[in-house]
């Protein structure tokens, strides 16, 4: 009995290790140890067996059970392991195919440079606000000390609608708008679209963008605004970029400074972009004029404040290296989808 | 303005310093400079040579064979075919390895051409004879040198000399960019008073001493300020016995410099004051001046009157004019008159020498059309107490040039004397505006090179009548701050109360509306604000309709750009065209940009400004696709209501039959459709176009960040099919609208699956299939509540006329 046991077992071995499949090694599985297997007919057999001798015997069945059932187990993940290698290696792709893309827009590149000037501002803990596009003559120029017939006023090609109400030449009335509400402190820029009456070329347009900024506060100083612009052209556009205060005019700020920062193309040294000089013109900003501060209903022998406008054109053109302002309006994709 | 070095050095007589160092400290104390040319950098080698000897080239009728003494042992033979040279001439020779500015056709070759020894025609000629414009000068600057030809020293100059610095060519032309608000800075001394300032150098000023005759200038001229409002002050002076020559070489060449064509020494002389004092000046034919009285009033209405250009001026009553006994003889500060100019022939001349209003001035100039260098001069509002010092400089200059006998004495009308300001010295205050802490004394020190000067007995600044610019502390703390050096200023942050950054919640919403636009494939556009009226017949838009009551610009740059924009429709079919004319594939734009909303036109108060999102797409995809991105907007913006869409607003720009209105929760808040065949067919676009438009004034009122988790289902769905034949004139939305009505609690969702229309279905007819899923919040639903609801749904649905499929 034994040795058939032994017989059955290692018959069945044979057959696992000729199995290649893992259908083959079922077949085996039933074979042996189905309801009509080789070893399920031994141990039906047991009943012929006087009882005395049925404990011994029945152990080892089981002990040979256990053993096939382990060898089958042990063939089944040879297999399987097998079978996955074959599938892994038929499912072989080449991965330099063209990519399948979502059909995902770009942002105009204004836009991204708006962006990334409100997350430095936000972060300095600016409150990004908004003013009219069509204004009163009074908050585009009398309330920034351009009063009527001041020459600064022809300077800035207006449109005008009427006597009293023009494109806004600049962002800065958004400014007096701010002051007006009479919440201090401020800390605000103030983006927007703004209108000169220049033909359109490469480097005009009669429709731009400017982000103004205003901080207003007890013991302001004008370090204060060296400190904040140098820390903006920085952080926009690398921390090598070094800054340049010149003096200029304003009539609503007082000193007013011009703002140059060193060529980013050349770094300095001078090349066609910088046309030699290796600086860069960037922005416009100064200390907020007392006589606004006064108009605007802030008493100016107890706070400052500093202010500055940034042309975002300016920006984009020269961070993106656009070199047709034309091509910011034209909405081409072909121009967009490079953003 | 431009202005020459060797003129700034002239006052400034220390200023040691390269061209380079002077640009960049000017600039850093505020007097930017544009830029310079040095006017000697690509001239090398070039002496005075004497021609000793001509000969005819043997092999060429029209060159030359000289022998030139150049001061050396040998004399050098120059081949040349100029036609200008005798023997005995002293010209500039430039040595063969020396360089000139550019050709003699006054073309510039940048870093200049080298002369080497070479042969012409077989000849050997080593060096080259100059022209005037090879030294990269003009004629305009030299008005003796040939019109072609080889420029020849008229005085006696020593041969071998430096040829470039006896034409005064070792000097820089300095351009600057002066601001509206320093007047002072357009001249000459005001430059040289900033770089005597900069550079901490004396400031010498011209000797004015004292001229004239004899004689008493009011036996010659009378003189009358009627509107003095615009007349500050009238300064006349009176020369006799004139003699019209050449200004000398010196005033020449700084006049050219500053960009002045020298006439003669009269003219010259009047721009040189005007250059170097910044005050215009005006010379009368003293013969022509009737009644020898000169009246300042302002012209009658509708008078005429012709400038020395012989134009014919019409005036009004605001312009000013200068008169004699019986007519105008000049529009003041503007140009004088035909009738009293200065000719060859004059005999004896008057001076004027004014200070008109400047805002008058820049007005008149603009309702004459004629902008002159004295008026642009004039319109910066000039300082009344430079113009004795100008008008007595001039006679000085007349004096010194031989160009005439000045009368004794001058007629001053100045009825009120402009004071210079007094200001508080407040260094403490403005160190804190600063951030700084610069001494007084070292202040006081800047002050003092500016002439600005200090009153110890009642600690004030003294400004000087020039300087209308300081009026405030703040100037004062500028004028600190520009001497001390911008750069010194150290760099701070703001400190006190911190303040939160932020966005405004139309900002943060227009935020979303760009990434739900480009998550969906749409590329942000920009267009501008103004556009033409024709763009409503070009959008088909009626001839009734409100949006063509436009803000229209009074000085547009044409009539294209005229009116501010009441639709953002127009702006994103031109870009959508020029993307199709471009054949661009597939585009999808979007736009966020205002539209302008006037209460009424003509325009009276500030139109209304509301933000448009935009969004166009021709190619792939059709009205669904973009109802689908209007949804997933709404969604990103917490508007989970179902929107309404309501196809009746008959948009005439838009396809009548694929259009709908967008309602959510009762208000419009925007529309979409397939634009009108015509319209696209007017922006030549020949594929379908789709559109929507969103209000977001009404998107931000809607929009609802306050979201709520609502759990996730726990028990099983049951889904019902229905299968419906609708009559064609019934929407999907209002079977949708009775879903919602009748489905009860249980209802989850519905979907359409199918929707067919044709030949297997009665024509009037079309045949849409719906799946229905029903779940419990609490509980397994049990057969009995899906029925109850499916049969409250479907006796509605007959109701409307719906037959179900079985």
């Amino acid at each position: 009995m034994k040795e058939k046991l032994q017989k059955i077992k290692n018959e069945a071995i044979q057959k696992m290790i000729a199995s290649d499949s893992l259908t083959k090694l079922n077949d085996v599985r039933v074979a042996v140890l189905g309801k009509k297997g080789e070893l399920t007919a031994v141990m039906k057999s047991m009943k012929d067996l006087l009882p005395e001798e049925r404990p011994a015997f029945g152990q080892l069945v089981n002990e040979v059970r256990a053993e096939i059932e382990q060898k089958l187990e042990e063939a089944k993940s040879a297999l399987e392991a097998k079978e996955l290698e074959r599938r892994l290696l038929d499912e072989v792709i080449d991965v330099t195919l063209p990519a399948k893309k979502n059909r995902v827009g770009h942002r105009h590149p204004n836009t991204i440079a708006l962006e990334e000037v409100e997350r430095i501002f936000i972060g300095m803990g600016y409150e990004v606000v908004e003013g009219p596009e069509v204004e009163l003559d009074y908050y585009n120029f009398e309330a920034l000390n351009i009063p009527a017939n001041h020459p600064a006023k022809d300077e800035q090609d207006t449109f005008y609608i009427n006597n009293e109400i023009v494109l806004r030449t600049q962002t800065s009335p958004v400014q007096v708008r701010v002051m007006e509400q009479g919440k201090l402190p401020i800390r605000v820029i103030a983006p927007g679209r703004v209108f000169r009456s220049d033909e359109v070329d490469a480097t005009h347009s009669p429709s731009f963008h400017q982000i103004e900024g205003l901080v207003v506060d007890q013991h302001i100083t004008f370090a204060d605004l060296k400190g904040t612009l140098e820390e903006f052209v920085r952080e926009l556009f690398g921390a090598d970029t070094k800054v340049k205060f010149r003096p200029h005019h304003f009539p609503f700020t007082e000193p007013s400074a011009e703002v140059d920062m060193t060529c980013f193309k050349c770094g300095g040294k001078g090349c066609r972009f910088c046309k030699g000089s290796g600086w860069i013109e960037i922005l416009g900003c100064g200390m907020v004029h007392p006589k606004v501060l006064k108009m605007s209903g802030i008493d100016p022998e107890r706070y400052s404040g500093f202010a500055f406008g940034v042309g975002l054109e300016r920006i984009a053109l020269l961070k993106y290296e656009i070199d047709d302002m034309r091509l910011l309006y034209e909405n081409d994709s072909r121009f967009l989808k490079q953003f | 303005m431009n202005t020459s070095l060797e003129w700034i050095k002239a006052m400034v007589p220390g200023l040691d310093v390269t061209e380079q160092e002077y640009m960049d400290a000017m600039t850093l104390s505020g007097t930017k400079v544009e830029g310079y040319r040095k006017l000697d950098a690509d001239l090398e080698q070039i002496v005075v040579g004497q021609i000793l000897k001509i000969e005819r080239h043997p092999d060429a009728d029209k060159l030359i064979v000289c022998q030139v003494d150049i001061g050396r042992e040998e004399a050098i033979q120059i081949v040349t075919g100029a036609p200008n040279v005798s023997e005995g001439d002293k010209v500039p020779v430039v040595l063969s390895g020396g360089r000139v500015a550019g050709g003699h056709d006054g073309s510039v070759t940048p870093g200049g051409i080298k002369i080497k020894k070479g042969k012409l025609r077989g000849i050997e000629s080593d060096g080259m004879m100059c022209s005037i414009e090879e030294l990269g000068s003009s004629r305009e600057m030299y008005p003796e040198a040939p019109e072609l030809g080889i420029y020849i020293f008229k005085e006696d100059v020593p041969v071998g000399a430096d040829a470039v610095g006896l034409l005064g060519l070792h000097d820089a032309v300095f351009e600057y960019e002066v601001t509206s608000n320093r007047a002072d800075c357009f001249s000459v001394i005001g430059i040289a008073r900033e770089a005597a300032a900069t550079f901490r150098r004396e400031l010498k000023l011209p000797e004015v001493t004292e001229t004239g005759n004899g004689e008493d200038v009011n036996d010659y001229i009378k003189v009358t300020v009627k509107d003095a409002d615009l007349c500050s002050r009238y300064v006349a002076r009176a020369v006799k016995n004139i003699k019209i020559a050449p200004s000398p070489k010196w005033m020449q060449r700084r006049l050219a410099a500053q960009g002045i064509r020298p006439i003669n020494n009269l003219v010259d002389i009047t721009n040189y004051v005007m250059a170097e004092y910044g005050q215009p000046m005006h010379a009368y034919d003293l013969d022509t001046i009737a009644g020898k009285e000169i009246i300042v009033r302002r012209a009658s209405k509708d008078e005429t009157f012709v400038t020395l250009d012989g134009q014919e001026r019409k005036l009004d009553d605001s312009v000013l004019m200068i008169c004699d006994a019986e007519k105008p003889v000049g529009i003041a500060g503007i140009m004088g008159g035909e009738n009293s100019m200065i000719t060859d022939s004059v005999k004896c001349m008057l001076f004027e020498a004014a200070c008109f209003d400047g805002t008058n001035i820049r007005l008149s100039s603009k309702k004459i059309g004629l902008r002159t260098d004295a008026s642009s001069v004039f319109e910066k509002g000039l300082d009344p107490n430079n113009a004795m010092e100008a008008m007595n400089r001039a006679c000085q200059l007349v004096e010194e040039l031989g160009a005439g006998e000045v009368i004794g004495g001058a007629v001053d009308v100045y009825p009120v004397k402009k004071e210079g300001r007094r200001i508080p010295f407040e260094p403490e205050k403005y160190n804190r505006l600063l951030g700084t802490q610069i001494a007084a004394e070292d202040m006081l020190s800047y002050f003092e090179r500016l002439e600005l000067s200090y009153d110890k007995e009642t600690n004030e600044i003294l400004v000087p009548s020039w300087r209308q610019d300081l009026e405030c502390g703040a100037d004062i703390a500028e004028e600190a701050a520009r001497f001390f050096g911008y750069d010194n200023i150290p760099t701070t942050l703001p400190d006190g109360e911190a303040t939160t950054g932020k966005l405004s919640l139309k900002l943060r919403i227009e935020q979303i509306a760009r990434d739900v636009a480009e998550y969906c494939g749409f590329s942000q556009g920009m267009c501008y604000s103004f556009e033409s009226p024709k763009v409503f017949d070009k959008l088909c838009i009626p001839a009734d309709s409100k949006l063509r009551d436009a803000v229209t610009i009074l000085n547009p740059l044409g009539e294209d750009f005229s009116i501010m924009r009441t639709t953002p429709l127009n702006g994103m079919l031109t870009s959508l065209s020029t993307n199709y004319n471009r054949r661009n594939q597939d585009v999808r734009l979007y736009e966020l940009g205002n539209i302008y909303l006037p209460n009424q036109v003509p325009v009276t108060e500030l139109p209304i400004e509301r933000m448009q999102f935009t969004l166009g797409m021709y190619g792939e995809g059709d009205f669904f696709t973009l109802k689908g991105v209007v949804e997933e907007f709404f969604a990103k913006t917490g508007m989970f209501e179902k929107p309404e869409y309501n196809p009746g607003a008959g948009r005439p720009y838009l396809h009548p039959g694929r259009q709908a209105d967008i309602f959510y929760k009762g208000t419009a808040v925007g529309y979409l459709g397939e634009v009108h065949p015509l319209v696209a067919a007017n922006y030549s676009i020949k594929d379908r176009v789709y559109v929507a438009v969103l209000d977001m004034p009404e998107i931000t009122a809607a929009a609802d960040f306050g979201r709520k988790y609502r759990g996730i289902a726990k028990f099983p769905a049951s889904n019902r099919d229905i299968s419906m034949v609708v009559p064609k004139e019934i929407l999907a939305g209002d079977i949708e609208k009775v879903f919602d009505a009748k489905g009860g609690a249980y209802l989850e969702r519905y979907a359409l699956f199918d929707i067919y229309e044709g030949s297997q279905i009665k024509p009037g007819f079309k045949s849409l299939a719906y799946s229905l899923t029903f779940r419990g919040k609490e509980k397994n639903l049990e057969e009995a509540d899906i029925t109850g609801a499916m049969e409250r749904i479907l006796k509605a649905l007959e109701h409307m006329g719906i037959e179900l499929r079985k």
